[in-house]
Parts: structure tokens; C-alpha cells; sequence
């Protein structure tokens, strides 16, 4: 069982420093920061990696920061083998919301990935099936940003009630 | 000679046009596991949908199979029916106002869903919990976890095609209903936990009703063994069925019996122990096989450990004790403040305007063992009484995905049986 430092150290060893940022909260939990573009490879090390062994991605949260107008994705990692948790997160841009997928990772990623990008438009690259999975295919918009305004209509039904 | 993709052309979906094609064109692109007899003269590419309406999917669940005579080559699970926006209206409401919507997620068991939002704003806002009210949490829980097996026992044995069962599982599942209704004035959305606490103290009329029912319930349970483990047709019908492995199963999420049952004896409540389970002896039933007769036999010996847990708890409970926190700040105050203190009207009022209010910037993910699996909120917050962002993990999301993977290469025949041992709710999962 490792904690949080432990495995920052080994990341940052074996990445190197400047991608990744430790954030030590009081309360709640505590986790790392990754740049957008570095994600798929940390996760696939960090499932793989001796010692680390992430085999469980228990959650993946798509999270809507308005004021900063930054999208974020907070994926939460747990090794049956060694039970210990990780929580990673990665940061970026509203009107560039790209990230590669970790589906090839974890296939638990696949349907949580639909589900962050149905509700706040986050694309990831490179997953086999990125459809809408709790709107219609045709819905617009997303209804978790903190923006969203609900269509007037769909499919000739009025939207607002 | 029919052309083997001429039911896409000639039976072009109306309704939703746009969500119907791009459904049937994901299925079109998915990989294909199983191999296609090409020398079977009758092998004939089907499309056939199942649902959303359909009494055997255990709600609005529609699967969509392209069938090759009797097996499933692949297929595509279409949810979101029952989609009602949970997370958007967390974000408009109170901690506490939230918890009646958590009952209407898995509505099979309200209990466990309270509880896991509980510890989740509890854990963020560091609000301690009195140690009665744990064992209540704990008891009720547990209820919960037998209820819920007790509705997938009568339905999934129901789809293997007997129909009386249901009806004792039924009269059992009444019996918790009426516990719930003297424990928490509620039968069936309780909304009994509180946080920092629960609403109110087991009654002795409870206490007498819960210990009757743990009682009786194990020759119950005894009965139900002595008919099922030997029968025929029922095992005839679920061995074999559905089988996944255990690497399979941990990598597509699997949660709860149906992850033990592949032999992985992974429950929140030993790896990770919430409450007071660290100090409770029970067993974690796991099997090997990975099938549906293995999902059956996990979840029957699962209620005999909720039994055995609801009677330590019995044992260890105080029997006086405060049942909420005594912090204005951080709980509601008790019924007797608010009626006879002015301090206490206004610490009610303040609870109910603006609630706990964790730290800025703190987030917790909490998972508990929900009778159906991991159950896990991850909470976001802005230092308001309202969450950020509340984001559910509900296991049945995640063991319908899993359903996707298994389905395919089973019989059609087998959908409904494998649908039932998997147990999903679509309350749960489509949030």
C-alpha cells in the first residue's frame, strides 16, 4: 500500500517533473494533477507498473470549472492488489476540450467517457464509440455546463416545461 | 437472394431517426468476438430490439442484437431512458434536500443510497457520526441489501420461467417494508439517514420487528435452497449462462455479486471498511465460475451474512446514545431544541436555507457496498451549501456495460435469464 507521495515520486521519476502537480487538500481528498496530453500514457503505466498496479478505474467524472472557463476530468484509480487509491486529474481548456481516451486502459472508461462527453461535451480521442449514451443522439448541447440552456424544441416536442 | 444488409435499408426507423442510425451503425463498427458459421445454410444476419419496453428487462433498458440464427454475434445496449438529470439537480440543492432523490435512484434499496450521499458530505465536511446512529445506518443497510436481493431473486427466477416464486419473496420483501415503515415513517423512499446522523431512534416496536424478521428469515432462506439448489430446470437454465472471467470482469467494472462470482472477493465493506464493518465477522461469498448459477449462490449467501450482521449489530449497539450530532452547525438539531429554544429554530432554518457547508475546493469520492455494488458519490465543492458537482458511480452502470460484453455469443433465449442474474436497475444507472 502506497501513499499519494510515494506514488508521486515514482511518477514524476519516471516522467519527469514539469506535467504533473501535487495537491494536498485537509479535507476530502488529495490528488494529482496531469497535463492533458500525458494522460494516456501515465494511466497505462500505472496500471502496469510493479508495485502500482491499477487495475480498477472506479470512476470517471467530467467536471465543469465556469469561472476558471476550464473543463476538468477526474479519473479515480484503485489497486485490488495492493488496495490503495489514487486520484488523478486533468485540466483543460472549454473551447478546446480534447483528451485521449484511456478506454484501451480500462474498458470500465468506455460508457464514462459517453457519459462525460454527453453531458459536458468533453471529446475523447481515439474511443471506438463516442455517442451521446444518456441524451438522444440529436440533443443539443450539455446539460452538466454550468451554461447550458435546454433546447426550445426536439423532435417537434416543446423542451422547457 | 436477400442481400445480408438489406433490413437496414428497407426498415428505416422513424421514430428518432437520427439516435435510431447512429445506434445501428455503432452496432454495425462494433468488433465482433464471436465467429460466424459461414457454411450453415441458414445462417441469416437478424437485427431484432428488445425493449424499452419489455417486462423482462427490469425497466426501460433496450437492447439492440444482431442475431445469426440462435446466438448473438453483438450487441448494443441503448440507455438513458429513465434519464431524469440527478447530478444537474444536486447542483441546485442542499446536501440534505438532495437525499430524497437518492432513494429514487435504486429504488430497490433507498437505504444504502442514503447512507452512501451521508458519509460522502460527512467525509468532505469532517462531520463525526454518534455510534448508535452508525449501528442504525448499519441494520437498515443491511434490510436494504436483503430487500433488493430478495426482489432479484423473485424476478430472476421469474424469467427462468417460475412464476410463483415471486410471490414468497414477495411476502418476505413485505415484512422489510413494514420495518421501514416503523423505523422510518416511509415503506418504501425511507430518507431515514440524516447527516451527522439518522432522523430518529429505532422504536422498541422496530426493534421487536427487525429481531422477529432475522429470526425467521434464515428457515425462510433454508426452504428457498432445499427448492432451488437441486431443481432441475433452474439449473439447467443458468449454468454456464453468461460467464465472464475474472480479468474480463474487473477490467469492464464489474460490481458487486456479480464480480464475486468470478472469483474476485472484492466488497467495499472488508477493502475498504466504512462504519463499523472492520469490527463485524461475516463472510465475503465469492465463486469461481462466473455465471449466472454463480451470481445466484453469492447473492443467496450474501442475505445469510446480512443476517448474521444485523444481529452483531444488535449485540454491539448502546442502548442509549444520541442518535444526530449534537453541532447546530453540521446537523439538523433534535425536534425538542427546535420546539422549545429560539436557538433552535434558527439553527433548523439555517440547516434547511443553507445546509452544511464543506470547505472551498474539497472533494471526496466515497464508495459504499450497495446491495447491487460499488456505490460511489464523488462530491465537488465550492464552500456553498450546495455541491459543485456530484458526480453518482452507480453499479448498475457499470454491470450493464459489462452486460454488452456478455451477451455477446449467448443465446438469444438467454437474454432475459442473464439480464435478471445481472440485476441492474435502470433508476441506478440512468441516473
Amino acid at each position: 500500500m502506497k501513499t499519494l507521495n510515494d506514488i508521486f515520486d515514482q511518477i514524476t521519476e519516471a516522467f519527469g517533473e514539469e506535467d504533473f502537480e501535487l495537491s494536498e487538500q485537509d479535507a476530502g481528498d488529495s490528488w494529482i494533477t496531469v497535463m492533458p496530453h500525458r494522460i494516456h500514457e501515465v494511466a497505462k503505466y500505472l496500471r502496469d507498473e510493479q508495485g502500482l498496479r491499477f487495475d480498477s478505474l472506479m470512476c470517471l467524472s467530467g467536471v465543469h470549472y465556469s469561472k476558471e472557463e476550464m473543463l476538468g476530468v477526474t479519473y479515480h484509480l484503485y489497486s485490488t492488489e495492493f488496495r490503495h487509491r489514487l486520484t488523478l486529474k486533468v485540466i483543460m481548456p472549454q473551447d478546446d476540450a480534447r483528451l485521449p481516451s484511456v478506454e484501451q486502459i480500462w474498458k470500465t472508461a468506455d460508457w464514462h467517457e459517453r457519459e462525460a462527453y454527453d453531458m459536458l461535451g468533453i471529446v475523447f480521442e481515439g474511443h471506438p464509440d463516442m455517442r451521446r449514451i444518456l441524451c438522444p443522439d440529436d440533443w443539443e448541447g450539455h446539460p452538466l455546463r454550468k451554461d447550458y440552456k435546454e433546447q426550445e424544441q426536439y423532435q417537434n416536442m416543446k423542451v422547457p416545461y | 437472394m436477400m442481400k445480408p444488409d438489406m433490413h437496414l435499408d428497407s426498415k428505416k426507423p422513424t421514430f428518432f431517426p437520427k439516435h435510431q442510425e447512429a445506434l445501428y451503425k455503432s452496432l454495425e463498427d462494433k468488433h465482433a468476438t464471436v465467429e460466424l458459421d459461414k457454411s450453415d445454410p441458414l445462417a441469416t444476419r437478424m437485427i431484432l430490439n428488445m425493449g424499452p419496453q419489455h417486462p423482462a428487462t427490469h425497466g426501460v433498458l433496450r437492447v439492440l442484437m444482431e442475431l445469426d440464427g440462435e446466438i448473438i454475434t453483438k450487441c448494443r445496449l441503448d440507455t438513458g431512458y429513465l434519464h431524469r438529470g440527478i447530478e444537474k439537480m444536486a447542483e441546485n440543492k442542499t446536501y440534505q434536500e438532495f437525499m430524497p432523490y437518492t432513494d429514487r435512484m435504486d429504488y430497490l434499496s433507498p437505504y444504502s443510497n442514503n447512507v452512501a450521499l451521508c458519509l460522502a458530505v460527512e467525509r468532505l465536511a469532517s462531520v463525526d457520526v454518534p455510534e448508535k446512529a452508525t449501528y442504525i445506518r448499519m441494520i437498515c443497510s443491511e434490510l436494504a441489501r436483503i430487500s433488493s436481493h430478495l426482489l432479484w431473486l423473485g424476478t430472476m427466477i421469474m424469467d427462468a420461467g417460475a412464476i410463483s416464486f415471486f410471490i414468497w419473496t414477495f411476502r418476505e420483501r413485505e415484512k422489510i417494508y413494514d420495518i421501514f415503515d416503523e423505523v422510518a415513517g416511509h415503506r418504501f423512499t425511507v430518507s431515514h439517514s440524516r447527516i451527522g446522523g439518522v432522523n430518529n431512534d429505532l422504536s422498541p416496536a422496530a426493534i421487536n420487528k427487525i429481531k422477529k424478521f432475522v429470526q425467521e428469515f434464515p428457515a425462510e432462506l433454508a426452504s428457498w435452497h432445499k427448492l432451488l439448489d437441486k431443481n432441475r430446470i433452474f439449473i439447467d437454465r443458468n449454468e454456464g449462462v453468461g460467464s465472464i472471467g475474472h480479468e474480463d470482469a474487473i477490467d469492464i467494472g464489474l460490481a458487486g455479486p456479480s464480480l464475486r462470482a468470478t472469483g474476485i472477493a472484492y466488497d467495499v465493506r472488508t477493502f475498504d471498511p466504512y462504519m463499523f464493518y472492520a469490527d463485524m465477522d461475516f463472510e465475503v461469498p465469492t465463486r469461481t465460475e462466473g455465471d449466472n448459477l454463480a451470481r445466484y449462490y453469492c447473492r443467496m449467501e450474501e442475505m445469510a451474512e446480512s443476517v448474521r450482521i444485523i444481529e452483531q449489530c444488535f449485540d454491539k449497539m448502546p442502548e442509549k446514545g444520541p442518535i444526530r450530532l449534537d453541532n447546530a452547525k453540521k446537523s439538523y438539531p433534535s425536534k425538542d431544541e427546535v420546539y422549545y429554544s429560539m436557538e433552535g429554530l434558527i439553527h433548523d432554518f439555517m440547516m434547511t436555507d443553507t445546509g452544511v457547508c464543506p470547505p472551498e475546493g474539497a472533494e471526496a469520492y466515497h464508495a459504499i457496498e450497495a446491495p447491487k455494488g460499488e456505490l460511489g458519490f464523488y462530491i465537488q465543492s465550492d464552500g456553498t451549501g450546495h455541491p459543485w458537482r456530484l458526480k453518482i458511480k452507480s453499479p448498475s452502470f457499470s454491470n450493464l456495460q459489462g452486460l454488452e460484453t456478455v451477451l455477446d455469443g449467448e443465446m438469444v433465449a438467454d437474454t432475459v435469464v442473464i439480464i435478471g442474474g445481472l440485476d441492474p436497475v435502470m433508476g441506478d444507472s440512468d441516473k
